[in-house]
């Protein structure tokens, strides 16, 4: 056994046992930073499997931001949960849960174990097709050009999810600041780490993104860390969320669909084809919507973990 | 056994996991939480899909991983609005349970509240 392999088994039994603890663990707290931390170690299993921008969108996204998110909701609800309103399961409910469970995981090992060593692949039409998008990493090319479509409309899930959760602000808060209002003295070791962390995080954000159109990295990845950094600047309480009722934020949040639709009509005129790119100026499109649909994610995250308007609006 | 197999084995038992965290534990957040790592878990099996399509000089193919990324962000927007209904029913009715014989009773399971 080669020293990979049993790091492989070494991690392996590390995320199973980090999964199983958010789960099993008593309190909602210790779960989400429990899944934190899981999220964290399975970037690390998708390294394995040579999928790199998979690994940062999960490191950043699936682990960071949904953490903060989970982190935030479980401190809430501590109240909800020391009521007790719950009655756990019986245990004979218990044990035909884990047996159904244990029965789905079991099919699911073993279609894996079935599946033959070389599959069908699109590998080699997208690194055909590669040099007319003028990009280097096929996975980007994947998410902006050839299913171009699925990307946008993603966009607008993102959006949809922002009306939705302001949607349950209580009437008088409609088009307030959601979050806490800035602080007058803020908590130092948090405003110093928010102070030293957040202009090197906005630097690193830009630099994935553009690195992207070659290297691994995009405008997920990059757009993610742009967003972590503006929630720790208002965790830290240096600044505050701005009111749901801003133009401009309502402008950030909707820019990078309105620019990937208006793009796509654009190639139906110039290229023939709706979301197909003119020749020869296809990777200056494609950076062009990126950079939208980067400040779009970078607004719609922290809106996204901000929740819902809770103070009312000033005029 | 290659990383890509002991990768879908991890994932095939995260969806295991998630699903009984789902249906096992009462609290919404913890089945938030389940449902989290049982996409997680769909999307490493579907991972392992991409690493055997390796072909063209590339380790993986590209285009499931680009729906995972997809998925990826997907999955944080459902999971921000799910949050955010179980905050609001809380901050309504000051508890969140979906247990429907709690809510028949006073808030407070009943003691104190005469």
């Amino acid at each position: 056994m080669s020293v990979l392999q049993a790091l492989d088994i070494g991690l392996a039994f590390l995320v199973f046992a980090v999964a199983a603890w958010t789960i099993f663990a008593r309190g909602a707290f210790a779960a989400t930073v429990g899944y934190v931390v899981y999220g964290l170690l399975l970037a690390l299993v998708w390294i394995r499997l040579f999928a790199v921008d998979v690994a940062l969108t999960e490191a950043a996204i699936g682990s960071g931001v949904t953490g903060v998110l989970l982190i935030g909701a479980a401190a809430r609800l501590r109240a909800a949960e020391t009521a007790s309103d719950e009655k756990p399961l019986s245990g004979l409910t218990r044990v035909f849960a884990a047996a159904l469970c244990v029965l789905v995981a079991l099919a699911l090992a073993s279609v894996v174990l079935l599946l033959p060593d070389q599959g069908p692949s699109l590998a080699p039409l997208s690194m055909q097709k590669l040099p007319e998008t003028g990009l280097g990493n096929p996975v980007t090319a994947v998410l902006i050009a050839y299913r171009a479509f699925d990307t946008m409309l993603e966009k607008v899930v993102l959006v949809l999810a922002v009306v939705g959760v302001w949607s349950l602000a209580a009437d008088r808060y409609w088009g307030g600041a959601p979050g806490e209002a800035r602080a007058a003295s803020p908590e130092p070791t948090l405003a110093f780490l928010a102070q030293i962390l957040a202009p090197l995080g906005v630097l690193v954000g830009i630099h994935v993104f553009w690195v992207g159109a070659d290297e691994p990295g995009g405008a997920f990845q990059g757009g993610a860390i742009l967003a972590a950094m503006w929630i720790i600047v208002m965790m830290a309480r240096l600044t505050e969320a701005p009111q749901a009722n801003a133009f401009w934020l309502r402008l950030a949040l909707v820019a990078g669909p309105l620019v990937f639709l208006a793009a796509g009509a654009a190639g139906a005129i110039f290229a023939g084809n709706f979301f197909a790119y003119p020749p020869g100026f296809a990777k200056p499109a494609i950076l062009f919507i990126e950079a939208f649909m980067v400040l779009s994610i970078a607004v719609t995250l922290p809106m996204l973990v901000a929740g819902p308007p809770r103070r009312e609006p000033r005029q | 056994m290659t990383s890509a197999t002991l990768a879908g084995l991890i994932g095939a038992a995260l969806v295991g996991l998630g699903l009984y965290g789902l249906i096992a534990n009462p609290q919404p957040l913890r089945k938030i939480l389940a449902f989290n790592l049982m996409g997680s878990g769909v999307f490493l099996v579907f991972g392992i899909v991409a690493r055997k399509g390796a072909a063209a000089g590339l380790q993986a193919d590209p285009v499931p991983q680009a729906m995972v990324i997809t998925g990826i962000v997907v999955a944080f927007a459902a999971s921000a609005l799910a949050v955010a209904l179980v905050l609001r029913l809380f901050e309504a009715a000051g508890r969140a349970t979906l247990d429907p014989d709690a809510w028949a009773k006073p808030p407070d399971g009943g003691a104190g509240a005469e």
